[in-house]
Formats: C-alpha cells, sequence, structure tokens
C-alpha cells in the first residue's frame, strides 16, 4: 500500500480509467479501482488480475473522494471500474459548479 | 495534464477562435505538444513572452509546462529599459517576441528570441516530435510572474503546477461549458487573469476568441460579431465598455456572464452595469497574482439580489468581493496575526492548495499555510468579504489609521466627480495628512470647499482631505490599478 502524493497519477490495473491524486493522508491509504490495487501510470499491472467489483465507471474531469474525505483523486481518464479505499466505495465529490470567473 | 484532458474528452471542440476556422482543443493539444519538444531543445530554464494576446499564449503557456520549464509573461508597456532588465533577469531564456519588441531588447546574453510568427509556423510542423503530454511535475514552477511593482521594485511571484492545477481543478467543472461558449481575453497576458483564463477555458472546454490588447469599441464589436457569451475585464475597462454600448444602443445581447476584478470596483459603476445589461450574470471576483487568481467570487444571484434590496447590508453587498471559494480559507487577523471577528477591519490572511505566497529569491512564503496579502478588509456576518485596499496604503494621520478606499467612495459619491484618490502625504504636525486627487466629469464643475465640506458631512473631520487637487486625470497603470506611489509624490510635491 504506497503512500500517496498529490499530482502522483495512478491508472487502473483492471481497465482503461487513470487518475490523479489530488489530496492524499500522509500515511499509508488502500486505494483501489476495480477492487484491485493500482500501479503508478508508467508501469504495467501485474498480468492475469481481473476486477472485483466496483463496476460502476469512473468518468474523466470527476472528482472522487471518501465520505470522510481523507482522499481525493481526479479522472483524467475515462474506464469502466470505480474506486474504493478498502471495501469502501469512493463517491462522486458533489460540488456546485462556481460561476466563471476568468 | 489539464490540456491533455481537454483533449481527450472534449477534441472535437473549438478552442481558439471563431466557430468556423478555429484551432479546436485537439489542434490546440498537438500543437502545445510540438511546442514542448522545440523549447525542451532551447537554451534556458525558462520560456518568456513579450506580446500581446493571441493564441500563441495558450501555446507557448503549455509548451513550456511540457517542456519543463517556467512561463514568465513579461509586460510590454514597460519603458525599454525596465524591459531589458527584466529579460537580463530572465535569462538564460527563450523569449518569444511580438511585433517591434526584438528591436527594443537588443543583444541579451543568455537570450534567444523567437517570433511569434515563427512559433506559430513551427508548431505547425507536423514533422516535429511530440512532447509526453503529461511530462510536468507538480512541484516545478510553472509560470513565473512580475508583479505589477505599484510599491516597489517588481517581484518574481511563483506558481507551480500544483497551485494553478489545483485552483482550475477545484474552481472548473472539466468540459463544462456549453457547446454554444465562448469568452473573450483582453486582459494581457501577464496578468494573472491572462494565465488563468488560459488555464479555466481550456479546462471547461470554452471558446477562447483574443482580442489583441484591450479598445473598449474593438472589444463590444468583438463580443457581438463572435456571439461571446463569457468575459472578464478590469475596472476601468467595464467603464468604457458601458460608454460604448450607452452610446450606440446596441447592447451585448450574447453575453451571459461578465467577471470584473483586478482593482477595486466602484459600487456606481457596477449599478450602471447592471441597469444597462440586465440579462447579464455579473461576477466580482478577488484574487492575487500570489493565489493563482480567484479567492472570493460575488455571483450574479448576489447581485441580483443585493441591487433589488432596500436593506443596506444587503444592498452594500455590492461593494463587496462575495464570499471566499468553498476550496480556501480566509480570515481577518490584527497586526499580531491573531483573528478578528466578523465586522472589524484587519488584514486578509488566505490560505488553500492554490495559494503560492513564494517570490523567487526572497524568504517568506507561507506562515503555517497561511498567506498574508497585505490587502485591508473584513468579513461580515454572512461571511460576504469587503476589501479596502493595500495596507500599505493606509494612511496613519496622528496615530489614527484612515482607509484611502472609504474617502475616495464617498468623493465619487459627488454627482460631479467621476473618479478620486485619496493618499497621506508626509505631515510635520500629523505624521501624514490626508489629501485627495479628484477628476470630474465632463462638463461639472466643483470647488475644492465643495467637496470637503461633502465629505465632512457623511465622514468625521479627521477623515476629511485637507487639500483636495481637481485634475484631468488620475495616473493608472494599463491595467487599471491606480499608481498611488506615483500620485503620492505628485501630491506630497504640490502640498508638502
Amino acid at each position: 500500500m504506497p503512500v500517496l502524493k498529490p499530482g502522483a497519477r495512478l491508472r487502473s490495473s483492471v481497465c482503461d480509467a487513470e487518475f490523479a491524486v489530488v489530496k492524499a493522508p500522509a500515511d499509508d491509504v488502500d486505494l483501489r479501482c476495480g477492487g484491485q490495487p493500482m500501479v503508478p501510470v508508467g508501469e504495467d499491472p501485474p498480468a492475469g488480475l481481473s476486477a472485483n467489483g466496483f463496476q460502476e465507471g469512473s468518468l474523466i474531469g470527476k472528482r472522487y473522494t471518501d465520505d470522510a474525505a481523507t482522499v481525493e483523486v481526479l479522472c483524467t481518464k475515462a474506464g469502466t471500474s470505480s474506486l474504493s479505499l478498502g471495501d469502501e466505495a469512493l463517491v462522486l465529490k458533489d460540488a456546485k459548479p462556481l460561476p466563471s470567473s476568468d | 495534464m489539464l490540456l491533455q484532458m481537454a483533449a481527450d474528452g472534449a477534441g472535437e471542440r473549438i478552442a481558439l477562435g471563431s466557430r468556423s476556422g478555429g484551432l479546436t482543443l485537439a489542434e490546440l493539444g498537438l500543437r502545445s505538444q510540438r511546442a514542448g519538444t522545440i523549447f525542451a531543445g532551447r537554451n534556458g530554464e525558462r520560456v518568456a513572452m513579450i506580446d500581446l494576446n493571441s493564441e500563441a499564449v495558450p501555446i507557448a503557456l503549455f509548451g513550456a509546462a511540457l517542456a519543463n520549464k517556467a512561463f514568465v509573461p513579461i509586460n510590454y508597456r514597460l519603458t525599454d529599459e525596465q524591459l531589458r532588465d527584466l529579460v537580463r533577469r530572465t535569462a538564460p531564456a527563450t523569449v518569444i517576441v511580438g511585433e517591434g519588441i526584438a528591436e527594443r531588447l537588443g543583444d541579451i546574453e543568455g537570450i534567444e528570441l523567437v517570433t511569434r510568427k515563427e512559433l506559430l509556423d513551427l508548431v505547425d510542423d507536423a514533422g516535429i516530435e511530440l512532447a509526453d503530454p503529461y511530462a510536468c511535475d507538480p512541484d516545478a514552477i510553472a509560470v513565473l510572474l512580475y508583479t505589477s511593482g505599484t510599491t516597489g521594485e517588481p517581484k518574481a511571484a511563483v506558481l507551480r503546477h500544483r497551485n494553478l492545477a489545483s485552483y482550475v481543478i477545484s474552481s472548473v467543472e472539466f468540459a463544462g461549458a456549453g457547446e454554444d461558449e465562448a469568452a473573450i481575453t483582453s486582459v494581457p497576458p501577464y496578468h494573472i487573469a491572462g494565465i488563468s483564463s488560459v488555464l479555466s477555458s481550456t479546462y471547461a472546454g470554452r471558446r477562447v476568441v483574443h482580442l489583441e490588447a484591450f479598445d473598449p469599441q474593438l472589444w463590444v464589436e468583438s463580443v457581438r460579431a463572435e456571439a461571446v457569451t463569457h468575459a472578464m475585464v478590469v475596472p476601468t475597462m467595464l467603464n468604457r465598455i458601458l460608454d460604448v454600448i450607452e452610446d450606440d444602443g446596441g447592447g451585448l445581447p450574447s453575453l451571459r456572464a461578465l467577471s470584473y476584478g483586478g482593482g477595486p470596483m466602484p459600487v456606481a459603476v457596477i449599478e450602471r452595469a447592471i441597469a444597462l445589461l440586465p440579462d447579464v450574470g455579473f461576477v466580482n471576483a478577488y484574487g492575487l497574482t500570489e493565489t493563482s487568481s480567484t479567492i472570493a467570487l460575488l455571483g450574479p444571484d448576489d447581485h441580483r439580489e443585493a441591487f433589488a434590496s432596500d436593506d443596506p447590508a444587503v444592498r452594500g453587498r455590492l461593494g463587496s468581493v462575495g464570499r471566499p471559494l468553498p476550496s480556501v480559507e480566509v480570515t481577518i487577523r490584527d497586526a499580531a496575526g491573531e483573528p478578528l471577528p466578523a465586522g472589524e477591519r484587519g488584514e486578509i490572511w488566505v490560505s488553500g492548495e492554490q495559494v503560492s505566497g513564494e517570490y523567487l529569491g526572497r524568504d517568506g512564503g507561507l506562515a503555517d499555510g497561511w498567506f498574508q496579502t497585505r490587502d485591508a478588509g473584513h468579513l461580515d456576518d454572512a461571511g460576504f468579504l469587503y476589501v479596502h485596499g493595500r495596507l500599505d496604503d493606509v494612511i496613519v494621520r496622528g496615530g489614527e489609521n484612515l482607509s484611502p478606499g472609504e474617502i475616495e467612495s464617498v468623493l465619487v459619491e459627488h454627482p460631479a466627480v467621476d473618479s478620486a484618490a485619496v493618499v497621506g502625504v508626509p505631515d510635520e504636525e500629523w505624521g501624514e495628512k490626508v489629501v485627495a486627487a479628484v477628476v470630474t466629469l465632463p462638463g461639472s464643475e466643483v470647488t475644492e470647499e465643495e467637496l470637503r465640506d461633502f465629505v465632512r458631512a457623511r465622514l468625521r473631520s479627521t477623515k476629511t482631505p485637507e487639500r483636495i487637487e481637481i485634475r484631468g486625470e488620475l495616473p493608472f497603470n494599463e491595467t487599471g490599478k491606480l499608481l498611488r506611489r506615483v500620485l503620492r509624490d505628485e501630491l506630497a510635491a504640490t502640498f508638502g
């Protein structure tokens, strides 16, 4: 279970989804996609993994967070699987759009 | 990364230029990747730009990021000497120059020049390799912006990728713009609003129409011709735009959202704007270069509610900058750094991921994550933030702190006054004394004594300027910021 750093980029081991870390706690986090551990973008995921639940899909440009808001990630490439922290599914961060100021 | 997401997620949308024949987001992505390769192969750690607005600005901004070099837009309106000085400070670097700039710079060690046209031709060449669109390090410097230096030597404010990305990701909905939306950029590229406009529009998938430099007539014509829906202006621009549409009566039928910021907006101007453009949603944005642009905003609903209200507290919100963004925290503190309750005036402190507060080659930065803005302000009970100008501009008269903004807003309420500025000049008896400069409206006349009586009737006598000069104009820089230091020197010479 890696320590995540804001700005770090991760990919799903079981679908096309990619993410960037927006906010992370200082200690280890068990962030998964499709129920499987994720790998840094640029590395190949372990062969033979298949999704273990969490098939809600991830949408590009959406932010996902846990109930306690300890972790926040931005989906940078869409995929068929969805995120979880251990067994707890992450939820779409419900941000009311702000009026454009620039 | 932001650009690549936009190119992946909404690549067929027009990013820059007119609806027919503009560049799509995918095309902007490819050109920026080629620019990344070109910049990476060149001299220096920085890519500077001294030019008007054009499609070369986003290409250079994104290209520099992909080459892992800092983008340094420089003000082309500086004197030749100031310009050469800043370029020397930026060396070694590649400098993209607009027309006539190369001649003004001459030869500077460590500086390699590329004209805008050369850059645009180069990035059009499909033979150039594409840089990795995800190359940038979040901790690396994305942009160096020289502050306007209205109070001293320009400082280079450092904005890192993580600051800017955090601002955009937390304040803009990805591909959230409607297909028909278009923004007009007329703020110069060396202003933080010019940078944030490129980033926000790209991420939102909103088409951008560039105006090389601001001209009120051209601005109004472009908004009408290009069916522009969104725009950002500084206060002086807004007043001049209103003059044009009032004269020709043509309105701005396509415009839905107009945001303003970059300096204090007189309430009278915004009231005039709401009356002339009743269908436009106004947004007042407050932010600093050091905070990656906007940290608080007063949205369209706030404007309408305030404009329609008889309650002075609600009506008064037109003079506020709204509420802090959800992703930043704002507190008001006293000189010792202790938080102050709602209603009390102090210094505005801000914290959040988008806040940098860092200057190149200087100590300081954030204290426990908090940036001291050096702006005076207060929060009201409902959490609306009011800004009272720069702390350094506060006039200390006989131990009493006087805010120029408060006195200025009374002066501009006088029917003969167009604009006013209040400063402190040295005084043997009081340390500083309050003096003012006033520009009257065309065809109006008023005497110094009448104006002093007008202020004295509304504020107390210690806040009444001892002398008021009636003048033809006030010294502003080109982004509408009052050059207080210049005015103070001039008034000290007259009244000192």
